[in-house]
């Protein structure tokens, strides 16, 4: 290669490695700002502000939906595998919304340590198929609890 | 084989060359791109199997995902144009950067807007400013930047560097996007398809994507082309060739 165009290429690679190092360190220090919701570790630790209006997110609890017998309140607990906040939402649910099921919500943490929510997000995750398949697979994953559960007793 | 890519880029550098050889080739990459992504969406749309969570509302995957990625491969094509313009001064690599700079931003609003009209069923909300859908945001600011100085700067030479920079600079953003999913906590699921991994799809949802994704990035060579031979046209109005070729075509 002619030296002068090497020269230029080592100067722009230098400066594009120069650039994403000062994006990149400007991602670190935003972190906090950028990820779209608080963990419920996080909330029990500490960290998320009371009474502002923040976003909590994680996956619904099994067997933990319950609703007031009249309006359209429902409570649940959240959890990200370690801990639990409960959530309480006055309005209507997505339609992905059930137990098991991963949920964003934006709403304000009140001291009780309860998060009232504004709204509540679905999401979903990045598998993707059939029903049939579905349902096989929890059948063998109900299956498999079943095997270890009779071979305990 | 090198010496055979190494003639090959050379050539390309001639805008006569570049402009015969991608008229024998823009048919071929258009009709099999179209059948690919006919074959594809329609399989698609119509036979895969509907998803056990979202039902039917999946199926706009075959359009937002094929987008989506193009829209950032295109990107890193106009950023490797603009290095090689820079530093080779090859006048061709900017002719491609340029007329890349349009198709890419129409899909990346192809991408963002299917992702809005996706995301009302499944999450509940057309827009969230998660790190995923901004960096897409930003990725379309891009391509309007890039246009922005074609349009803004009279000096092609300028132009060109200008346009070249920015591309460059905001390749930076490319790995944010496809990252952004892992790095920080959003809306928007991870990756289904990687390079290492299993795609986390059946087979019989997977195979109709492969083939729109194969089919928008033939089509995408086809529109390169096609606005590169405009602008090659253009650019070497005053020569020989071109004349030729015009009175060819009057007195046909």
């Amino acid at each position: 290669m002619h030296p002068q165009r090497k020269q230029k290429l080592f100067i722009i690679l230098f400066m594009l490695c120069g650039i994403a190092l000062a994006v990149g360190l400007m991602l670190v220090a935003l972190k906090e700002n950028i990820n779209l919701f608080y963990t419920p570790t996080q909330i029990a630790a500490g960290e998320a502000p009371i009474n502002r209006t923040i976003r909590a997110g994680g996956m619904v609890v099994e067997g933990s939906v319950s609703r007031v017998k009249e309006g359209l309140t429902v409570s649940f607990g959240v959890t990200d595998g370690k801990d639990i906040i409960t959530i309480e939402f006055d309005g209507i649910l997505p339609d992905l919304f059930r137990e098991g099921q991963g949920i964003v919500a934006l709403g304000q943490l009140n001291e009780n340590n309860v998060f009232i929510a504004s709204e509540v997000l679905a999401k979903h995750d990045e598998n993707y198929m059939p029903p049939e398949v579905a349902d096989a697979l929890e059948k063998a994953h109900n299956k498999g609890q079943d095997d270890v559960k009779s071979a305990r007793y | 084989m090198w010496s055979a890519l190494k003639r090959l880029y050379h050539q390309l550098g001639s805008p006569k060359w570049f402009y015969e050889i991608t008229s024998r080739w823009s048919p071929w990459f258009l009709w099999i791109g179209t059948a690919l992504t006919l074959v594809g969406v329609i399989w698609g749309l119509a036979f895969a199997p509907a998803d056990y969570l979202q039902g039917n509302s999946f199926r706009i995957i075959y359009i937002h995902v094929p987008a989506a990625l193009l829209s950032q491969s295109a990107y890193i094509m106009m950023a490797v144009a603009g290095l090689v313009g820079l530093v080779w001064k090859m006048k061709m690599s900017f002719v491609v950067g340029k007329t890349i700079a349009p198709i890419g931003a129409s899909l990346a609003v192809i991408a963002l807007v299917t992702g809005a009209i996706w995301g009302k069923p499944t999450w509940g909300t057309w827009w969230v400013w998660d790190a995923r859908l901004t960096s897409m945001l930003i990725l379309l600011f891009l391509y309007m930047g890039v246009m922005a100085i074609y349009n803004a700067i009279e000096s092609e030479e300028m132009a060109n560097k200008a346009a070249a920079v920015l591309a460059l600079v905001g390749s930076i953003n490319i790995p944010i996007i496809k990252y952004s999913v892992e790095w920080w906590n959003t809306l928007h699921q991870p990756a289904t398809i990687t390079l290492t991994k299993k795609p986390t799809m059946a087979p019989e949802m997977f195979i109709p994507l492969v083939l729109t994704i194969i089919g928008f990035y033939c089509w995408f060579a086809v529109w390169v082309f096609a606005r590169t031979r405009n602008e090659i046209l253009w650019r070497e109005r005053r020569t020989k060739w071109v004349k030729s070729l015009l009175s060819m075509g009057a007195n046909r």
